[in-house]
């Protein structure tokens, strides 16, 4: 069992769309889309295990081993730095984080910007690469509704359609960068399983032509 | 099976075991103190894995810290001998805040150091006692190996400018080819040095040699120096009899501002994160006005504790349970013949409530 390459799949639409892809490069455990409450399954002819696990979870898997290879979102590395191979773009969930504020605001650089969010320290890189004094107010869900309620200036979230950014009369203010879902490996992992690790990556690779 | 000797790894058995390895070798014992003025650390932060240090006031008002580094307590106190080389290997325990927690933890760390008129042997030899110290904790380790004059040479002939290379080695650190590729693209790189960087970052991997790509662009510069050390290192410690576990991995940046020529990394199965860490750090050295050169590693015993963790899963492995009327020098005397094996005897009059135990022995009065 020790063979089996553990794979941590971040539950959800994304999870699933991501199996596809992993199946179709030679990594088949069919029993995953079975809907049950079972998070483990495993296919020992074909060497693999899956774990399906919250979506900001899977880097903690991966980094410290539970699992060899994982996908998690940009948004997730970014914010939380953890040492693992990120080893391949698969242009899946994209979206971007962004600051956001009401329409029309301003940033008075004479004061310190408070800046509402669920990501503090890709806020605070962000600013202090501007050089811009802030103050974080760290929340865990509903950012959209600080700015309007006066707790902050802005927020730093994640962007998709903008739809729930416009009904709440809010609009992106600047762009921090693009995310999409991301390959991941465990250092270790990758230096005992690194075969079964490549061979993943060309599968999932060729298939991304016209996707990147 | 017996339980004593299968968790050897842990603790200070494996200390043991380790110091014998460098003392064989002509290394000798380095000691210092548990403090060293908070200075040292504040000039050097980015040496350090964690940036955390515990701080407190001396009695003459001077600002102390407790250790979180050893090394840097060891260039500190050298001196510059030409011709001479001091070979040392340490035994201590650090105080640093792990990534991802806010606690403190007091580690253990053994590690070796080679600092002054170094040559390549002595390369080799740090590089050999890194693999053996590998094979000591475990069968079956792999020692990551990158040479960081390579990463500079490479960097160079792409043309990325200073404010680039942050953004490259980490991608490196990180075997992240698609952001790598953006970045070179961006700063023009393209052909041959394109390759040779995306070469760095191979998935794939090329086993213990140096990528073609690399070789290929190599001249008589810097790039043409380090590639020649690194081939030479490589073959040497592939006539030694390391070829089953030697790695070519560019992923192994430590910090390019301390640390120059080899560095590497060394990993053992079952435990998910590298254990041993070094490389030659002459920047560090010319940053501390020495002018010697050195090279060094250590181990990071605290990872251990994830090896044999399934060997553990009694409490004793035997419980010798004695009545009131047993003569105890007989208990005492059953209970060395049980663990003559290497079993873990535990003597007791009751069975506590829960108490885990691979065998249960009873003794009446007087057997």
């Amino acid at each position: 069992m020790e063979d089996m390459l553990n794979i941590a799949l971040p539950k959800g639409r994304l999870g699933e769309k991501v199996y596809g892809m992993f199946e179709s490069a030679g990594f088949p455990c069919p029993s995953v889309l079975e809907s049950s409450r079972k998070l483990i399954f495993e296919n020992p002819a074909a060497g693999v295990r899956y774990f399906w696990v919250k979506p900001s979870d899977v880097a903690i898997y991966v980094e410290r081993g539970a699992a060899d290879v994982g996908v998690a979102g940009k948004d997730i590395l970014a914010e939380y730095e953890p040492d693992v191979y990120e080893l391949l773009d698969l242009g899946l969930g994209r979206c971007r984080m962004a600051v956001a504020a009401k329409k029309g605001f301003r940033d008075d650089r004479l004061r310190t910007l408070r800046v509402a969010t669920k990501f503090a320290n890709t806020a605070k890189r962000y600013y202090a690469s501007r050089g811009r004094d802030i103050d974080i107010i760290h929340l865990n869900g509903s950012i959209e509704i600080a700015p309007i309620l006066g707790l902050s200036d802005v927020i730093v979230d994640i962007v998709e359609t903008g739809t729930t950014l416009r009904e709440n009369d809010l609009e992106v203010y600047e762009e921090i960068f693009p995310i999409s879902a991301r390959l991941i490996a465990n250092k270790a992992g990758f230096m005992f399983k690194g075969d079964r690790i490549s061979a993943l990556f060309d599968g999932l690779s060729s298939q991304l032509t016209g996707i990147i | 099976m017996n339980s004593v000797y299968a968790t050897q790894n842990s603790g200070e058995s494996m200390i043991s075991r380790l110091s014998a390895l460098y003392e064989l070798s002509g290394y000798s014992r380095y000691r210092m103190s548990k403090f060293e003025e908070y200075e040292l650390y504040a000039r050097n932060r980015d040496f350090l894995i964690s940036d955390n240090i515990i701080t407190f006031t001396d009695t003459d008002g001077k600002l102390m810290a407790l250790k979180p580094d050893v090394t840097l307590s060891i260039v500190k106190n050298g001196r510059d001998e030409p011709g001479k080389v001091q070979k040392v290997y340490y035994n201590e325990n650090v105080y640093r805040v792990f990534k991802g927690t806010r606690d403190f933890r007091e580690i253990t760390q053994v590690g070796v150091e080679c600092i002054g008129d170094t040559d390549s042997y002595c390369l080799f030899e740090v590089l050999s006692l890194a693999a053996e110290s590998l094979r000591t904790v475990s069968s079956g380790g792999i020692l990551s190996i990158s040479h960081l004059g390579i990463l500079s040479g490479v960097m160079d002939a792409c043309g990325i400018p200073e404010n680039e290379r942050p953004g490259v080695l980490r991608c490196v650190g990180e075997k992240n080819s698609h952001e790598l590729a953006r970045i070179c693209r961006d700063c023009g790189a393209d052909g041959d040095g394109l390759r040779a960087m995306l070469s760095l970052v191979s998935v794939t991997g090329s086993g213990a040699s140096i990528p073609d790509e690399i070789k290929a662009l190599s001249d008589g510069g810097v790039l043409g120096e380090s590639v020649y050390q690194l081939e030479a290192l490589l073959g040497a410690l592939k006539r030694a009899g390391f070829a089953d576990m030697i790695r070519v991995d560019f992923s192994v940046v430590n910090d390019i501002g301390y640390y120059n020529g080899v560095v590497f990394k060394g990993y053992v199965p079952g435990i998910p994160a590298g254990i041993l860490s070094g490389g030659q750090y002459d920047r560090l050295m010319v940053k501390m006005n020495r002018s010697s050169r050195a090279v060094g590693f250590a181990v990071y015993l605290d990872e251990l504790m994830y090896l044999g963790a399934d060997s553990v899963a009694y409490d004793a492995d035997v419980v010798l349970l004695y009545g009131c009327d047993c003569d105890p020098a007989a208990v005492r005397k059953k209970a060395e013949e049980l663990s003559a094996d290497g079993s873990r005897v535990l003597a007791l009059r009751q069975l506590p409530e829960g108490l885990r135990y691979g065998k249960l022995v009873k003794m009446d009065g007087g057997t």
